[in-house]
């Protein structure tokens, strides 16, 4: 095996999450040798794969914590960036409906929270105007809270834009590379044991999510323990989209976080999430218990779900701490930031995370000097329903015809996707990876007319499943 | 480009009715097959007892599905593979405009008639609300025969089929071909639901049990399958039996995407487009046929439903078609469906029979010899011979009440 740090580099990032990712292409508008190393195979499989896949304004954070602050700044931020990389978004709004007089009356408190949280375009509205605007909702709702800026994001192209951006930019991507032990080479260099060999880095960023406080305690921290938190989720099929327009989101009270209802921006409907605190750091296993918390959920807000086929069922984990806030400090006499404790605001928040991480290692001593020359910013394939996917795409597929061979019919992805996926920068190492890049195999048959296709495209190209 | 006839599917069905559109002098016939190769779920289904009905011969799926291709290029119809109809729409001078991708581009069709002849599909694991871990290794009968017969891809280790209709002894079939060690086929139903010989064989031959009550209760395994909880739902104990390979079977749901974009009522029974005895849907001009209205038939019996919908249609085109009403059919507990959904009657004049002069239902439990009932507004229109009701497995009610409907009355129900 080659020793893949052999050189030493300025800084490597530890956990290729949307966190990770985000700070890796950050880093690398700076001349900085970066490296970006992931037990997985492939970036964003963590709780960045599996998650509620919202763009979040921040309304509803605490307000004075650093997630607030982060969380108000990365989603602006990245509502610019997936508009000029070609990350699906939907502007759908948000409304948190009320089902109870209890949580009618909580609807003030949760709008000055927002207000305090520098969000002003919240709006209350009756149960007229709701049912107008959700005629499926099912009955007894008593009015809701509109928050128009929340938005649907695809959670999986997001990290591979911004891998794909670092890679681009020179980052050097470590995958199927688990940190196992640190030690210090000498004053100046950390020493990173890991499953790949030795990988050497004047500076570290632990960006690990789930594994972050193992991380942590390598370097001699102590003051926080990821407890995972695993939530569970239903797609449903494509066919109940047109039972909603916006994220149907619950009004949180004393005794429950509730489950809300929202589109994807593959054109599904997602419920959930469960919340759960498990032991065991790696158990995305979804349950008979949480499935059927949801399902009856889900029957009370939209009725019209039940009449509907489910397409998937997933679970994910947040990296949820003792501590209610984000866990980020940067220690300049070790040369080690700890990036940790994000919870479930990792997606929106990610970039205003690492412009916020960036900033206190410049303080802390590590040379920012910007690149000379334009940032090169990627184009990511669209994967996406709202806007024209390739096999809508006349000239695309008068170009090439690959474009117009719909190999997953389902979700109607074509093999000219397939391919270009296959070729790509940041390439899938097995078939959860192509999913995730293209959408093949995610419909409602889940493979039961393409999945021995798109295996031997995957076999052909060279990467077996 | 413009037809008269726009099929959309080349299975079965679809091949059946181009070929019969055809034969009955219809002008233009195209069929649209998203795959690369005509022929549906008879391409990679290797066991032999295809055709027996309606080409009266018996053959394997692959070699079938071939021969009804054959038949439609042969007639005159024109068969365009790899070609996904992502749109179907009222024309701006009549007639339909469809919308399809292929490797030639976007194109859009105009069609005096269209017949959806969509097939249907197996409902995964997801959308059976098994929990557990989402491992490799976890599939239906359709993406197994495809991974085998079409992609002479091997499955070693130990299998477990869940389902024992039909379709699960010819999964437990493949899996064996595939090199397999077939562990069981574990159904919810106290009693496998295919015929006798099917179960004797797999005992005898391949030593594989049928457990029945048995539910699968969770998947294991994180990156490959470990295996699967089982539980008796008798006792309600519950173990683990490894496995590396995990096939769902049967429990078969319409492929109704494009029908339910074009605006057609669905019956809430088969979850396909409601057809009257004409095979016509809820939207003028447009029928369907085969598995996409009863799933799942037997291939000859969806074939000879296309060929009874091309009828028709030729009928309809010929300006012969019948001015009628419609008397809705409804199947009541513990019958869970019944096809088609309506009975066609023209006015003044008699009643439509369904294809094969039968209608065909499905019951969700198991019973000995019952009569089946119809009746109409209270009034007994006929009783079928005894009958045996087993899930999965078809029941025929022969049609020779329906000239007793009354074209003014109300639903006509059938109920044991």
């Amino acid at each position: 095996m080659t020793d893949p740090g052999a050189s030493v580099a300025d800084v490597v990032i530890v956990g290729a999450g949307v966190v990770g990712t985000a700070i890796a292409r950050t880093l690398a508008r700076y001349r900085l040798d970066c490296v970006l190393a992931d037990a997985a195979c492939d970036v964003g499989t963590g709780t960045s794969k599996a998650n509620t896949a919202i763009l979040h304004t921040g309304f509803d954070a605490k307000p004075g914590t650093l997630e607030s602050r982060l969380l108000s700044r990365g989603s602006a931020l990245l509502r610019e960036y997936a508009a000029a990389t070609g990350i699906p978004v939907e502007y759908t709004g948000a409304l948190l409906v009320a089902w109870t007089p209890e949580q009618e009356a909580s609807l003030p408190a949760l709008a000055e929270n927002a207000r305090r949280n520098g969000y002003q375009a919240m709006r209350r509205i009756g149960a007229g105007e709701l049912y107008a605007r959700e005629p499926a909702l099912g009955p007894g709702a008593l009015g809701a809270l509109e928050i128009p800026d929340e938005a649907i994001i695809c959670p999986w192209t997001t990290p591979l834009a911004f891998a794909t951006e670092a890679v681009g930019a020179g980052v050097r991507l470590l995958l199927g590379t688990c940190v196992t032990g640190v030690s210090a080479a000498s004053d100046e260099v950390h020493e990173l044991a890991t499953t790949r060999g030795v990988v050497r880095g004047r500076w570290v960023v632990n960006a690990a999510g789930l594994g972050s406080d193992v991380i942590d305690r390598m370097f001699g921290g102590d003051g926080f323990t990821i407890r995972p938190r695993r939530g569970e989720l239903i797609v449903f099929d494509k066919l109940a989209r047109t039972l909603l327009r916006s994220i149907l989101l619950p009004v949180p009270t004393a005794r429950s976080k509730g489950v809300l209802v929202a589109p994807t921006v593959y054109g599904n409907v997602l419920l959930g999430p469960t919340a759960e605190d498990v032991s065991d750091r790696s158990d995305t296993a979804t349950t008979a218990a949480g499935l059927d918390s949801l399902m009856a959920a889900g029957r009370r807000i939209l009725p019209g779900l039940g009449d509907e086929e489910v397409t998937a069922t997933y679970a994910g984990l947040r990296a949820a701490t003792e501590h209610a806030d984000y866990q980020i400090r940067v220690d300049g006499a070790r040369r080690y930031a700890c990036v940790a404790g994000i919870r479930s605001t990792g997606l929106s928040a990610s970039l205003g995370i690492a412009e916020h991480v960036a900033g206190l290692l410049g303080e802390a001593g590590l040379p920012l000097r910007p690149r000379s020359g334009a940032v090169a910013l990627p184009r990511m394939p669209y994967i996406g329903e709202a806007g024209q996917r390739p096999y809508q795409d006349a000239s695309l597929i008068a170009s090439d015809g690959a474009y117009g061979q719909i190999v997953c019919h389902c979700e109607r992805v074509s093999r000219g996707e397939v391919r270009d996926a296959l070729a790509s920068p940041v390439p899938p190492a097995d078939l959860g990876g192509l999913r995730r890049r293209t959408r093949a195999m995610n419909g409602r048959c889940q493979g039961f007319f393409c999945a021995a296709t798109v295996s031997r495209l995957f076999a052909e190209a060279g990467r077996r499943p | 480009m413009n037809v008269d006839v726009l099929v959309v599917g080349g299975g079965p069905a679809g091949l059946s009715a181009a070929t019969e559109l055809r034969r009955l002098g219809v002008g233009s016939v195209l069929v649209a097959d998203r795959e690369a190769e005509a022929g549906g779920i008879p391409r990679h289904s290797w066991h032999i007892g295809y055709g027996l009905r309606d080409l009266h011969r018996v053959m394997t799926g692959p070699a079938y599905a071939r021969a009804l291709a054959d038949a439609a290029v042969a007639a005159g119809a024109e068969v365009r593979l790899g070609t996904t109809v992502t749109c179907c729409a009222p024309g701006a001078s009549g007639g339909f405009a469809a919308t399809m991708t292929s490797a030639r581009g976007i194109e859009t069709v105009g069609a005096g008639i269209v017949l959806l002849a969509t097939g249907c599909r197996e409902r995964p694991r997801t959308a059976r609300l098994i929990p557990g871990d989402r491992p490799a290794g976890v599939m239906t009968t359709g993406e197994l025969q495809q991974r085998v017969y079409l992609g002479d891809e091997r499955l070693p280790g130990r299998a477990l089929v869940v389902g024992a209709e039909h379709v699960s002894f010819s999964a437990m079939v493949t899996l064996a071909h595939a090199g397999a060690r077939v562990v069981a086929l574990v159904t919810e139903y106290e009693r496998q639901q295919s015929y006798a010989a099917f179960r004797a064989g797999a005992a005898l031959r391949w030593r594989v049990p049928v457990w029945t009550s048995t539910a699968v209760r969770r998947v294991d395994g994180r990156e490959r399958l470990a295996g699967v909880e089982v539980a008796d739902l008798g006792t309600g104990a519950s173990r683990f039996v490894p496995c590396d390979t995990l096939v769902f079977t049967a429990d078969w749901i319409p492929d109704h995407e494009l029908a339910r974009h074009t605006g057609l009522d669905l019956d809430p029974g088969t979850r396909g487009p409601t057809v009257d005895t004409l095979l016509r849907t809820s939207a003028a001009g447009v029928f369907a046929a085969g598995n996409l209205v009863h799933a799942a038939e037997t291939a000859d019996i969806a074939a000879l439903s296309g060929r009874h919908a091309a009828r028709q249609i030729a009928a309809a085109l010929g300006g012969a078609g019948p001015a009628t009403v419609s008397v809705p059919v409804r199947a009541e507990p513990p019958l869970r469906w019944i096809s088609p959904n309506a009975v066609a009657i023209a006015v003044g004049g008699r009643a439509v029979p369904p294809p094969l002069g039968r209608f065909v239902l499905r019951s969700q439990e198991f019973r000995r010899l019952v009569r089946l009932e119809v009746r109409q507004d209270g009034r007994v229109l006929g009783r079928s011979g005894p009958v045996r009701l087993i899930p999965g497995r078809p029941v025929y009610l022969s049609a020779g009440w329906l000239a007793r409907v009354d074209p003014a009355g109300g639903p006509v129900r059938v109920a044991p």
